[in-house]
């Protein structure tokens, strides 16, 4: 069997050592086919994207910044249970579980919650796994285009509470919106 | 009329150099995007509008930089280098006809710094002695790898100077003068070279390439094998001279290349228009027109550049002495024979 057939692009060539011939060792052919190609390429599509001015566009199955969900009422999901933490696979997350007490019932849906919700941006691969983990619905990757900022200090990227968890606001729109549809 | 004399020399002078500085510059550029585009990428284009202001952000990005002198027995050897290559890079445009004759001020000003009768071997005098400034750049470097490719740029320059000189030799019988400012001349209209001279303008092409030391010939920077080559040590404006001299030489030799071959100032039809718009119309397309075959000439580099990979060291030796010699000298014969029984005719 040739190479040519074992190949899966059918593109490999057989190395040949046999000697050139005068007109061949003079490369003038090759050159001038090897230029062809080139000037061809001058006024093929550029494949550049000037970033700043334009984006890339994402894949629908794009997964970008995490959310801590808050339900109807505007109360927190997570119950603390670790089960995004132990699907990690890059062992990003960390967590702290607490109980509520009797005068937050307002703020957390389940008894126990989540006093510290850290996830490394650093480690973190965007895999999704703890979205699919979790049994409260409470973790989801949206589909935000705000990339992770660079920064000069480790300890920035260690999105607590405060970054992750939605705002209220936001929930308590959603929940208007729902009950309009 | 001496003082007039002085004056219009000078201008030209001064306008060839300024004009050099120029081409140089943006070859930089040019370089770059042409790269770009061959590669499918668009090239700089922040700094001004597409990157035209790119060349003179790195200039002074290299007027910036640390001035490192290599702890080295030969400081004015050191800085000697660079000044050689690009003072030699610039005296071969003093003989270049730029232009046929323009008429200003009731005068025939003759577009050509200065018109020598030995005008190819100045040019070739010159462009052997460009070799000393990498050698002697590599020399004072104290340094392996610049010395290495010091004398690999120098055995190249030497070899292909050779095959170099044949070839012009063949052209030389045919147009039975050294003036450049003739062989521009007797290439009037379409009459250009290149048709009866096709074998020694390839050879010419050729060495050309290997003399301003381009892809793929570019040995002695062979950045995998020799780190920077003879400008390892080099930083700063040092540097800087010598990209300045590799681009300037590369512009010189693409107009040597279109005033030997391709008809330098002359295009289709430049008597009529001589005769019915005027001299002065008619010299100033002619300028053009050369600028038109020289830049296409630069841009040629470029494309061979980015389409050719390097030679090995072995490969350039052999296609240098046993290809190109004999080929010129096969030329020179056929030549010779063709013009021998050419005047028989007559
Ligand atoms: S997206 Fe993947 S890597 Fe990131 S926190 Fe969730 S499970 Fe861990
Ligand atoms: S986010 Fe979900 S999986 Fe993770 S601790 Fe909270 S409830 Fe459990």
């Amino acid at each position: 069997m040739s190479i040519e057939t074992i190949s899966l692009s059918g593109r490999k060539k057989e190395v040949s050592n046999k000697k050139m011939t005068f007109l061949e060792s003079l490369y003038l052919v090759a050159i001038f086919k090897g230029l062809f190609i080139t000037i061809r390429h001058l006024f093929k599509r550029k494949v550049t994207i000037k970033y700043p001015e334009q984006t890339r566009e994402l894949s629908p199955v794009y997964r970008g910044q995490h959310m801590l969900m808050r339900d109807e009422e505007g109360k927190e999901r997570c119950t603390a249970c670790g089960l995004c933490a132990l699907s990690c696979p890059a062992e990003a997350i960390t967590m702290k579980a607490d109980e509520r007490k009797p005068d937050e019932k307002h703020l957390y849906r389940e008894e126990k919650y989540a006093s510290i919700y850290e996830i490394n941006m650093l480690r973190c691969i965007f895999c999704g796994l703890c979205e699919e983990a979790c049994p409260k619905q409470a973790i989801y990757l949206t589909k935000s285009k705000v990339m992770v900022k660079s920064n000069t200090n480790r300890e920035d990227f260690i999105f607590g509470k405060d970054k992750l968890v939605m705002p209220l606001d936001q929930a308590m729109r959603n929940t208007q919106l729902k009950a309009v549809n | 009329m001496d003082q007039a004399i002085i004056i219009e020399k000078s201008v030209i002078i001064i306008s060839v150099f300024a004009l050099t500085m120029l081409m140089a510059m943006y070859s930089t550029l040019a370089e770059r995007k042409i790269a770009a585009w061959l590669q499918d990428r668009i090239g700089p284009n922040r700094a001004g509008k597409g990157g035209i202001l790119q060349p003179l952000a790195d200039g002074l990005k290299l007027f910036a930089k640390e001035e490192f002198t290599p702890n080295t027995q030969n400081k004015f050897l050191f800085v000697t280098g660079p000044a050689i290559s690009m003072s030699m890079a610039l005296m071969t445009s003093a003989v270049i006809p730029w232009g046929d004759k323009l008429h200003l001020f009731g005068r025939d000003i003759i577009l050509q710094a200065t018109d020598i009768d030995v005008a190819i071997l100045y040019v070739f005098g010159v462009l052997s002695v460009g070799v000393y400034g990498i050698m002697i750049g590599g020399w004072a470097s104290n340094n392996k790898f610049s010395l290495m490719s010091a004398m690999r740029a120098a055995s190249q320059m030497i070899s292909y100077e050779v095959a170099m000189g044949m070839s012009i030799i063949a052209l030389v019988m045919m147009t039975q003068t050294l003036s450049l400012k003739e062989i521009a001349e007797q290439q009037s209209g379409m009459n250009w070279n290149v048709f009866y001279q096709p074998v020694g303008f390839l050879i010419f092409l050729v060495c050309s390439f290997a003399e301003t030391n381009r892809t793929p010939f570019d040995l002695a920077e062979c950045e995998a094998e020799l780190i920077g080559g003879y400008h390892t040590e080099y930083s700063s404006m040092r540097m800087g001279f010598y990209l300045f001299a590799e681009y300037a030489s590369m512009f010189i030799s693409s107009t040597i290349l279109a005033v030997l071959y391709f008809g330098a100032y002359n295009y289709p039809g430049m008597d009529w228009m001589e005769q019915n718009v005027g001299v002065n119309i008619a010299n100033v397309i002619g300028m053009f027109a050369l600028f038109a075959k020289l830049c296409f000439f630069i841009f040629f580099y470029m494309w061979v550049r980015w389409t050719i990979p390097r030679f090995r060291y072995d490969q350039l030796m052999r296609l240098g002495w046993k290809m190109l010699i004999p080929l010129s000298i096969a030329n020179i014969i056929i030549t010779a024979i063709v013009l021998l029984l050419h005047d028989k005719a007559i």
